[in-house]
């Protein structure tokens, strides 16, 4: 390389250019990089919608209908909260998470609100950085079999093949309930609830083992649901409910307020119904909650109507649950613990006031 | 002179420029990012590995149960990956240097089945072969209780195949010494009629004793040891027993239980990965051999040498050298791509790892980072290993 | 007469010699071609049987795929839905317009003359990009704005692909250029950039875009999904690119710079006029096998959650309605993959050997 000397000069135009292009990046980073966290709920404003983390397929829950629009529980959710936001409940983008992304996407704010069956537990609350608003839907892992393997408790499934989800609570309480009871078990994990389905239809696994409301939910897109019977055994504690990012104390108010107004709504028995009638409310405790009292709204950052406009396009926890997971949809699953408290279930809000 | 100092302080300066700017950049990110776990209170280090795991992994090859620690499963994790990498790339090197050859065998048929194959199996996505394979594997085979057999110890079924394993019992450690002890004794001897035969060879050019006549005397110093071990293994095979017991696969309520299960997913990954992998093989080994000119051939014909021989002896070794690096690259994509494993729930490093601890954990960071450095670590083993056997290759030429 | 018994026999001696040269022409080729008959008989009826004899074409639910063969009422039915994924119906014209204006772009590099090219290859490779987002994401010339969640399909794959390519291109020419420089930390940095990027696979790169990535953002800094993605795709591709082009640059012989150099011509002139002109020219095909490469690995983004053309099949193939049709499916992907490589892997093909015939009378022998 005789051409390595007078070569060298002009390569350093390259160095000098790249310094150059460095110096400027540098700059701009600087100058954006300083650590600001700003309010979610500025930003949900500024952007104009609301980031909601919900399940890949979960019929009832959240599902992708065939013209790209999701429905479900948990997408109810998010619609509340963009409704209470903007009183617009199509101002939501949903995010499919599996359950091996949810938190990561949570603690990197790619989603404002992770409303995607998630299970409330201590050591999620505390090292994962975030925060559970609530409980949305008490729940608890059970066993789905085939009915001609003539099994009829979760106690005789020694030696059995299980198919679930990775990254959920549901490995670590299979694992615990066989050895707790001396059996052996084969986990089979997959990403998503479709390919475990899947699995479990051609065979792979003897049992699906997710949350009850999952096995309901994943029963009814089975070849022939009444070849399957869901075990009597549940074998853990399943509060579900939407999860936000820590630090932000404010958004954390708005997630779990929104949560308890669909509860309070059904416990005032304010339906969307009785919203349409436009009768002004008379007893205080409604009027509070409806925001023509009192400004619950305003200090949550929000209007002081924002419930009465989540009701009215939505309708109270109730009604929610009945279109659908209860009466009106397929699944039909009985509300028993998710009933309000006065009506012997677990669902309590505490008082607007 | 004074031109060329000033432009090479220039160079040097500039570089210095770009390593802090480089620097800069990555102290901003990494300052951000210990700003953003702070703030949003996410536990940070690695003191997670050290944790209890408690769930259950189907297939490991060290022992693993679900009070090992996160560490352990890294492990577990590791293995399988290694066991997929290493089964692809034996498996894809034998298909794809048969189909190499076919590709250019004068019969029509092997030839364009060879071509047909390379085209369609390039040309679609791994994923996709995967998922198919999987589905193929799956489907035909019958449920655990028409599980198809051989002689009711290996069996077949949608479980997994299910062989036989060999389990210690009382008479192993007797037979471990035994054996251990005679085997010493036969090198001691072997090491000292080397020594014999060297310096008697050296003695032997210098008295005129034929070299065949030691060879003859060691050859039948060996096959006396090699007598005398399997005396010593019947009398003990008569005297203490079977050294080990096996452990059949037995029918439960479910399954199979005992023995080893090779699972479903196992056999689909590398089927996969070995049937994509030598579609590319294939193509490297085609041309590396048309590589080697036409003389040489001729050489080989002239000479005698029948067409397999003049392939395995004259055309191979030639066409090794071309061969060599882009097979090397081949064998680092099979790895790599053995991270797909987690579509079917295969659990090899990135399915149990980077999937279920890092969502046990929640540590993405240093998951992710310890993920990337195994597999960056396996490449560059792989490339070292492949350039050492380049390199005794060629000094053997 | 004689003439009619001529012209049949002298093809079946013709046959006879050709199956004895090609099938029979030793005892082990005998064997080999025989066993390959029997696998073909073996395999390929039943083949025949599920994808057409058995197989059901007409129709309109799943309950009318009765036969044994494959179901393709499946397919036809999210055909829209395997192209376009959840883009909104009545803006798919968007699509179909800028694929429309691409084929015209090519169109007139192939009918203009030479002396227009030079002014017109330019603006229309700066122009096309910003059309095309403008056509596909909208907020321009009142189009309306389809968030990049709804983007999906074959449409998101090409798109994936495509823009990291066209995006890799000019960091993988810097990395090449940066290997290939006398500035031993430049050359060190390179180096240790491409082949930290070769020896990871896609899929962590990609989980890393996806939720790791935005850790060592700022917050309120919200970058697109599908942004970070494509972003970490062109890193991935350009590592492997680099490679390709530094290829090429050293395939150069040493006395073209020297000229240049003995010409006057600065570093920057060398390159832009001299080396990468020369050098791009003979990695087309390497390029295009890269590109190959990269169209099939966008399958895995389905992991990280976005709906490229295989996630939508997969995602149809668990409607409830349409159970247990996942196989054809994955076939039709497989299909639609195949015919995009495998014209591309010709279109490569064809370049090499045009680029040698090209080559052969020029080069001398040294």
């Amino acid at each position: 390389m005789t051409s390595a000397q007078p070569l060298a000069s002009p390569r350093i135009n390259l160095t000098h250019r790249l310094t150059k292009t460095t110096s400027v990046v540098l700059l701009l980073l600087s100058s954006t990089l300083s650590h600001v966290y700003a309010s979610t709920l500025g930003d949900i404003k500024e952007k104009g919608y609301v980031t909601c983390g919900v399940s890949q397929s979960l019929p009832g829950f959240s599902y992708i209908e065939k013209d790209g629009k999701w429905s479900g529980l948990d997408v109810d959710f998010c619609k509340a909260l963009a409704t209470g936001i903007f009183n617009d409940s199509a101002k939501v983008r949903y995010s499919p998470l599996s359950a091996k992304e949810r938190f990561t996407a949570l603690q990197s704010g790619e989603i404002d609100v992770l409303s995607r069956n998630t299970t409330w537990t201590a050591s999620r609350d505390t090292s994962l950085g975030v925060h559970f608003a609530g409980v949305m839907y008490y729940d608890g892992q059970g066993f789905m079999v085939r009915k001609d393997l003539g099994v009829n408790s979760a106690l005789e499934l020694d030696g059995a093949t299980l198919c679930t989800n990775t990254g959920t609570t549901t490995e670590l309480n299979m694992s615990d309930y066989f050895r707790a009871n001396n059996m052996q078990y084969k986990p089979v994990v997959f990403e998503k609830y479709d390919e475990v389905l899947a699995a479990y239809e051609a065979g792979r696994c003897d049992v699906l083992s997710t949350d009850q409301s999952g096995l309901f939910s994943q029963r009814i897109r089975l070849k022939d649901a009444n070849a399957h019977k869901i075990l009597p055994e549940i074998i853990s504690k399943e509060p579900l409910g939407p999860a936000v990012r820590q630090g932000d104390d404010q958004w954390f108010n708005i997630v779990k307020w929104t949560l308890y107004a669909l509860l309070e709504a059904e416990e005032l028995n304010i339906t969307k119904k009785s919203l349409m009638l436009k009768k002004l409310p008379t007893k205080p405790k409604e009027r509070r909650f409806l925001g023509y009292d009192g400004n619950i709204g305003e200090n949550l950052g929000l209007s002081n109507a924002w419930a009465r406009q989540i009701i009215q396009t939505l309708g109270n926890y109730g009604e929610i649950y009945e279109k659908n997971i209860g009466k009106h949809s397929r699944l039909n699953i009985p509300r028993n613990h998710n009933n309000l408290w006065t009506q012997g279930g677990l669902h309590y809000a505490p008082p607007f006031r | 002179m004074l031109i060329k100092q000033t432009t090479k302080l220039r160079a040097w300066l500039y570089q210095a420029l770009f390593i802090i700017g480089i620097i800069g950049i990555c102290w901003l990110l990494i300052d951000t990012l210990l700003g953003n776990l702070a703030h949003q209170g996410i536990v940070t280090g690695l003191d997670f590995l050290d944790n209890n795991a408690g769930f259950g992994v189907i297939f490991s090859l060290i022992d693993y149960n679900e009070s090992d620690s996160y560490g352990r499963v890294f492990f577990v994790g590791l293995l399988n990956t290694l066991l997929v990498a290493g089964l692809g790339i034996v498996f894809s090197t034998i298909l794809g240097f048969l189909l190499g050859i076919a590709r250019l065998s004068h019969n029509f048929l092997a030839r364009n089945i060879a071509s047909a194959y390379i085209g369609l199996f390039r040309n679609v996505p791994l994923l996709l072969h995967l998922f198919f394979w999987y589905f193929a594997v799956l489907q035909p085979l019958p449920g655990p209780k028409q599980s198809l057999h051989v002689a009711d110890a290996l069996f077949l079924n949608n479980r997994g195949l299910y062989i036989p394993t060999l389990i210690d019992n009382a008479n192993t450690t007797i037979w471990q010494y035994t054996i251990g002890i005679s085997l010493i004794i036969i090198m001691l001897f072997l090491i000292s009629a080397n020594k014999r035969k060297s310096s008697a060879t050296s003695s032997a050019k210098s008295s005129n004793i034929s070299d065949n006549k030691i060879s003859e005397k060691t050859n039948t110093k060996k096959g006396t040891l090699l007598l005398l071990f399997i005396c010593v293994c019947t009398l003990l095979s008569i005297f203490v027993g079977s050294p080990y017991d096996l452990n059949t696969p037995v029918f439960g309520r479910f399954n199979f239980s005992g023995g080893t299960v090779i699972i479903p997913e196992l056999i689909a990954l590398v089927l996969a990965l070995s049937l994509y992998t030598a579609a590319y093989i294939a193509e490297i080994v085609r041309a590396g051999i048309e590589s080697v000119p036409n003389g040489q051939k001729e050489a080989a014909n002239s000479l005698g040498l029948s067409p397999s021989d003049s392939l395995r002896f004259v055309i191979i070794p030639q066409a090794l050298r071309l061969i060599i690096p882009p097979l090397t690259n081949q064998y680092l994509n099979l790895t790599k791509n053995s991270s797909l494993a987690a579509a079917i729930a295969y659990p090899d490093l990135v399915s149990i790892f980077a999937g279920t601890v890092l969502n046990q954990t929640g540590q993405a960071v240093e998951i992710i980072g310890i993920t990337m450095l195994v597999y960056l670590s396996i490449s560059i083993a792989i490339s070292l290993i492949m350039s050492l056997y380049e390199k005794k290759s060629r000094w053997n030429q | 007469m004689s003439k009619a018994i001529n012209t049949t026999i002298i093809p079946l001696k013709y046959c006879i010699q050709w199956m004895y040269k090609n099938l029979f022409s030793s005892p082990i080729d005998c064997v080999i071609t025989l066993s390959l008959c029997l696998f073909i008989t073996w395999f390929f009826p039943p083949l025949l049987d599920w994808f057409i004899l058995q197989a059901t074409f007409i129709g309109e639910g799943s309950e009318q795929c009765t036969n044994d063969g494959a179901c393709w009422i499946f397919v036809r039915e999210f055909l829209p839905q395997f192209i376009f994924g959840f883009y909104p119906e009545e803006s798919r014209w968007r699509l179909v317009t800028a694929v429309i204006i691409a084929i015209l772009f090519i169109g007139i590099q192939i009918v203009f003359k030479k002396k227009y090219l030079k002014i017109l290859t330019p603006t229309l490779i700066a122009s096309y990009p910003i059309i095309a987002f403008i056509l596909l994401y909208g907020g321009a010339f009142g189009l309306d704005i389809i968030e990049t969640h709804q983007w999906g399909g074959l449409f998101l794959t090409l798109v994936i692909a495509i823009v990291g390519i066209a995006g890799a291109f000019p960091l993988g020419v810097a990395l090449a250029l940066g290997r290939q420089s006398n500035l031993p930390i430049i050359r060190a940095f390179c180096r240790l950039f491409i082949e930290l990027w070769r020896g990871v696979p896609l899929i962590t790169v990609l989980f890393m875009a996806s939720v790791m990535l935005p850790l060592f953002l700022p917050q309120g800094l919200d970058i697109d999904k599908l942004l970070r993605v494509l972003i970490c795709i062109m890193l991935f591709a350009s590592a492997y690119l680099a490679e390709v082009i530094r290829g090429g640059i050293q395939s150069i012989p040493s006395g073209q710079q020297e000229a240049a150099t003995a010409l006057g011509l600065s570093y920057w002139h060398t390159t832009r006029y001299i080396i990468l002109p020369q050098a791009l020219q003979h990695v087309i095909p390497g390029i295009v096998n890269t590109f190959i490469g990269l169209f099939k690995d966008t399958t895995l983004v389905l992991i990280v959650g976005l709906f490229d053309f295989l996630g939508i099949v997969q995602a149809a193939a668990t409607n409830p309605k349409w159970l247990g049709h996942a196989i054809e499916g994955y076939i039709f992907a497989a299909f639609v993959f195949w015919c995009f490589c495998f014209s591309m892997s010709r279109f490569s093909r064809h370049l090499e050997q045009r680029s040698h015939l090209k080559a052969k009378p020029t080069t001398h022998p040294t």
